[in-house]
């Protein structure tokens, strides 16, 4: 039987009772992930590929402790749900207040150290 | 994986979205086919998401916002071999410490599931091991940083908001670490012992142990390990 990364669908009437080979296959790949993206900072990338490679290893690792790890890929979609849906939202929440940091700097930049108010 | 420790009645043949909206809809508990104790570790790990999502929010915050340099994460956590010196090697190296201890408790929860009891108890040996190395080398990082002038308010390389983010994330991760080693200590004794074989009531509860408990225990471990992957990426690679 070949193991290939499982989605995120429930499949509650398929028992994957496995060697634990999935289980090392996912080890690999953390191992790999967290040596790529240390690789980013070892050779010094800067900017957006910097943030963007680092965001990508970074939900990879993620959604592989997630879903195999914690086997959530194996559980009902009621429970998947209940715990994904929170944490996208999380996610959403300190996306959006790390976009209108810029505006306070933006704000700080401006205004601090100059004229102050009586 | 399976719910095989649970023993569920029998379900009829439904998919994904209807499977999930009968569930919802059915006046009844929701999670069927998990047991009391781990819906509350799911619920609990939510909840314990949101507390390390705000503290993470808190650090972007002030280091986006901060109009000071922030430090140069890669000079501050650089450690030198043989005269060369390698930025961030303590931290890459916790990291594979910890996906490792990740890796052996997959591999107990699996072995759990198939009442493989000494294969179990060893591997849930390693994750403690691994876990402990991880506090020790943690410990030692502090340490360090703290002899060469890091504090809450203040530091030599850059922006003030930098220890208080560094000490409030590593140190409440760190917490977290080290309480899931005293339960998971436990839990390996348990096993070792043969008390989810045997049915041996727990000295705290009165309740007769199972195998599930491994697979609770491996649920907060590995969250612990994935509060980790936010922290390297966001904090020390950011």
């Amino acid at each position: 039987m070949t193991q290939t990364t499982p989605d995120l669908a429930a499949r509650p009437e398929q028992d994957p009772q496995h060697s634990g080979r999935l289980f090392f296959i996912v080890w690999a790949w953390l191992f790999g992930l967290s040596a790529l993206s240390w690789l980013v900072a070892y050779f010094g990338i800067s900017g957006i590929p910097r943030w963007s490679l680092i965001t990508v290893f970074m939900i990879a690792k993620a959604v592989l402790i997630v879903a195999v790890f914690m086997r959530l890929a194996w559980e009902r979609l009621a429970l998947v749900f209940a715990i994904v849906a929170p944490l996208l939202a999380l996610i959403a929440f300190i996306s959006a207040l790390n976009f209108e940091s810029a505006y306070i700097h933006s704000q700080r930049s401006n205004y601090q150290g100059g004229p102050t108010s009586p | 994986m399976s719910t095989d420790l649970t023993a569920g009645p029998q379900e009829e043949k439904k998919q994904g979205l209807q499977l999930m909206a009968d569930d919802w809809s059915a006046d009844k508990r929701v999670f069927r086919g998990v047991t009391w104790g781990k819906a509350m570790m799911w619920v609990f790990i939510l909840g314990d998401a949101f507390i390390f999502a705000c503290f993470i929010l808190g650090y972007l915050a002030v280091r986006e916002t901060t109009t000071e340099a922030w430090p140069n994460t890669a000079e501050v956590f650089t450690l030198h071999v043989g005269g060369k010196p390698i930025p961030l090697l303590l931290i890459i190296v916790m990291t594979f410490l910890l996906d490792s201890s990740s890796g052996t408790m997959a591999l107990a929860i699996n072995a759990a599931h198939r009442r493989e009891r000494k294969k179990c108890a060893a591997l849930l040996l390693a994750t403690v091991l691994l876990g402990l190395t991880f506090v020790a080398l943690q410990a030692t990082e502090w340490t360090n940083l703290i002899r060469e002038g890091l504090r809450p308010w203040h530091n030599d390389w850059g922006a003030p908001q930098f220890g208080s983010s560094f000490f409030l994330l590593t140190g409440f991760h760190g917490v977290h670490v080290t309480v899931g080693l005293l339960f998971m200590a436990n839990i390996a004794r348990k096993v070792a012992r043969g008390d989810f074989d045997t049915g041996r009531r727990g000295f705290f509860t009165g309740r007769r142990g199972r195998y599930e408990s491994v697979e609770i225990m491996g649920l907060y471990w590995h969250f612990v390990d994935l509060v980790w992957v936010f922290i390297f990426a966001l904090f020390y690679l950011w």
